[in-house]
């Protein structure tokens, strides 16, 4: 065990310290848990740690390969750059919470068997809900309450399809999904591609990170759809659906992010968008588009962090979100604007930045696989990427019509941690081997070609140029968009009136009945009553009050009004009743 | 430094300029893209010099219009307070 030390366990037990520690030592200790955790994983040997046994069945709680390596790197030094960013936080929740969270993910990461990964699974959806619910205010807890419900909601998808998948094969180790897929295959997909929000599964996503807290949004991009991507790939690689859903995601994105109003939702909107190219590489299944997806996932992480703290530096500075409420801000907020502009470049495929190198490598795959009409449609999705991230999200923010807003550059460390992600996005760029090496297969791909670098800027400078030509018609509209999430929130109400309209109907109707008849045989009785209860009973009845009385204040310290309380009571009595059945059965 | 480059594409003075070399710089592209060599092209439309341009002009028009459209004819463009 000494060549491994699981960087999960040193983010959840190093987020217990937090709320004890005080002032430049805690700084310095959110900044020391995640270079551990770096060190952790450079140091990492491929192979399986933790084989146990659970109920007769095989766990493993750590299994180690480039695979998992390449994606817990990104996240290690992801969360080097969102804790510097977060560094100006005073209050411990966040940053426990945001521990927890990248904890959880790297456990999902490294997790060998089903019942390991569930766990983290789980362990994600809770700690990232904080981050919503610590924003605030009837609009973030509202979403927040949603992104868990739809998060248990796909665990137990997950959980059902691990349960049916264990029963078939007997044996709960994680990896490729073979032979037909079978009720089993298509409930761990679904869970799987709920985290990856896959439309219409999506809304989740674009939901909840724009309400979520300037810095935890900042996490949120980073770790819940990329850990999808990862199980993705090792248990559903060459799948032809997902190179379907991925294309058609990829086009989603960029036309939902045209009617949005909300700088992060845009944003939101487009991490969709990039994680379909990703599902699109996994699809394919070859060499190349599991190395496209892998390296894409790595660049991402970097380059869409990067656009979510610019867009969190204008929120923090301003206080506003909305694209017709910003403009202007590039006289008082120059570094951000520079900085930010790298990310837009990172996303949108320029050469010598991230995206160049990772995300052709996913187009280039689906072209070497005959596939024309995935390769146009990853191309037009790449002119709106830029159109969007690149064009009118600064645009509007940064340039446009002044609207005399007060503002100043963000804190220190809030630049710091925006030029350790622009650096990155640069270094990958023009340096891709360094990440090419790291890729779980061996890189044959060269994406400096002039042809290549041609076509590219064609795509990109085509795209400005349509964008110049219309641009009053990109003109953000004071809107808000339908999107799948209309069937759970306007859905439930539909629900509740079918509900309420019959059952009042029934109410009034026994209510009725009770006056005309019940109530006066009801009277007689209760005098006969009244006699008896006067002599013997109230004796009787005033001891048991007293005590109900007591148990109920007991019973009313425990109900605290929050719901996320009750669903925690409800998981652990789910995971209870798992445990002593699993016990009786055996 | 950073101050004076973001500066030139927010002032309104230089508005010009910015449109010269914005110009400028798409007809480079144009003639770069003709004089490339081809050799690994896999689609006929790789053979076509300044496809990306044309195309990447045509996915910019399209997604705009075909966005907005589904936006305000088909529904999907709400007043904000569509869920309160």
């Amino acid at each position: 065990m000494t060549d491994f030390v699981h960087p999960a366990l040193l983010f959840i037990l190093g987020a217990l310290p937090i709320p004890l520690l005080k002032g430049a030592i805690r700084k310095a200790y959110l900044l020391l848990i995640p270079l551990l955790a770096i060190l952790a994983v450079l140091a990492m040997q491929p192979g399986s740690y933790g084989a146990a046994q659970f109920f007769g069945q095989e766990i493993m709680i750590a299994k180690v390969d480039k695979l998992s390596i390449v994606f817990a790197t990104v996240f290690t030094i992801m969360a080097l750059v969102g804790m510097v960013y977060a560094l100006h936080l005073t209050r411990a929740g966040q940053h426990v919470a945001a521990f927890v969270y990248v904890g959880s993910a790297l456990g999902v990461v490294f997790a060998g068997d089903y019942l390991t990964l569930y766990l983290f699974w789980e362990g994600m959806a809770f700690a990232s809900a904080y981050l919503v619910f610590a924003q605030g205010g009837r609009q973030a807890v509202a979403a927040g309450f949603r992104y868990l419900m739809v998060h248990i909601t796909g665990g137990v998808v997950l959980l059902g399809g691990v349960i049916l998948h264990g029963f078939a094969s007997g044996s709960l180790l994680f990896g490729p999904i073979e032979g037909v897929m079978g009720i089993a295959a298509y409930l761990i997909l679904a869970g799987f591609l709920l985290n990856a929000a896959v439309p219409p599964l999506n809304a989740w996503l674009t939901d909840a990170y724009p309400e979520a807290t300037v810095t935890g949004a900042v996490f949120m991009s980073a770790f819940t759809t990329k850990t999808a991507v990862y199980v993705l790939a090792r248990a559903f690689p060459g799948t032809e659906l997902l190179v379907w859903l991925g294309t058609a995601m990829a086009l989603y994105g960029v036309i939902y992010a045209v009617l949005e109003n909300d700088c992060r939702r845009l944003l939101a909107y487009h991490i969709v968008s990039q994680v379909g190219y990703m599902v699109v590489g996994v699809g394919i299944g070859t060499e190349m588009a599991v190395n496209g997806a892998t390296g894409h996932a790595f660049a991402h992480i970097l380059y869409k962090a990067l656009l979510f703290m610019g867009a969190g530096a204008v929120i923090y500075v301003t206080g506003r979100r909305k694209l017709t409420e910003l403009g202007g801000l590039y006289k008082t907020m120059p570094l951000t604007v520079a900085l930010y502009m790298i990310g837009a470049f990172a996303i949108s495929a320029f050469p010598f930045f991230s995206g160049f190198v990772t995300k052709s490598m996913v187009v280039a795959a689906a072209g070497q696989d005959h596939r024309a009409m995935v390769v146009l449609a990853l191309t037009m999705a790449s002119s709106g990427t830029f159109l969007h991230t690149g064009l009118k999200l600064p645009y509007y923010m940064f340039f446009g019509t002044d609207r005399g807003l007060e503002a100043r550059e963000p804190p220190r460390n809030m630049l710091v941690a925006m030029g350790m992600a622009a650096v990155l996005c640069i270094v990958i760029g023009v340096f891709p081997q360094l990440l090419y090496a790291l890729l779980p297969y061996p890189v044959d791909f060269q994406p400096y070609t002039g042809v290549h670098v041609t076509e590219s800027l064609g795509v990109l400078m085509f795209t400005a140029l349509g964008f110049v030509l219309f641009l009053r018609s990109l003109d953000p509209e004071n809107t808000i968009s339908l999107d799948t999430d209309w069937f759970y929130r306007k859905g439930a109400r539909v629900f509740m009136w079918i509900a309420e309209k019959p059952l009042a109907r029934y109410e009034k109707a026994v209510s009725d009945v009770s006056e005309t008849t019940a109530l006066p045989f009801l009277r007689g009785a209760a005098r006969v009553g009244m006699r008896v209860d006067l002599t013997g009973v109230d004796a009787v009845v005033n001891g048991v009050a007293r005590l109900i009385l007591r148990g109920g204040g007991a019973l009313r310290r425990l109900q605290t009004g929050v719901v996320t309380h009750y669903v925690l009571a409800m998981i652990v009595g789910v995971i209870a009743a798992t445990v002593v059945f699993a016990v009786a059965w055996r | 430094m950073i101050k004076r480059v973001v500066g030139f594409f927010g002032e309104e003075e230089f508005a010009n300029q910015r449109r010269r070399l914005f110009y400028l710089v798409l007809v480079l592209i144009v003639i770069a893209d003709l004089l490339v060599s081809r050799e690994h092209a896999e689609y006929m439309w790789d053979w076509l010099p300044g496809w990306s341009a044309a195309y990447g002009f045509l996915s910019c028009v399209l997604l705009i219009f075909v966005s907005k459209f589904l936006g305000h004819q088909g529904g999907l463009m709400r007043r904000e307070d569509h869920y309160d």
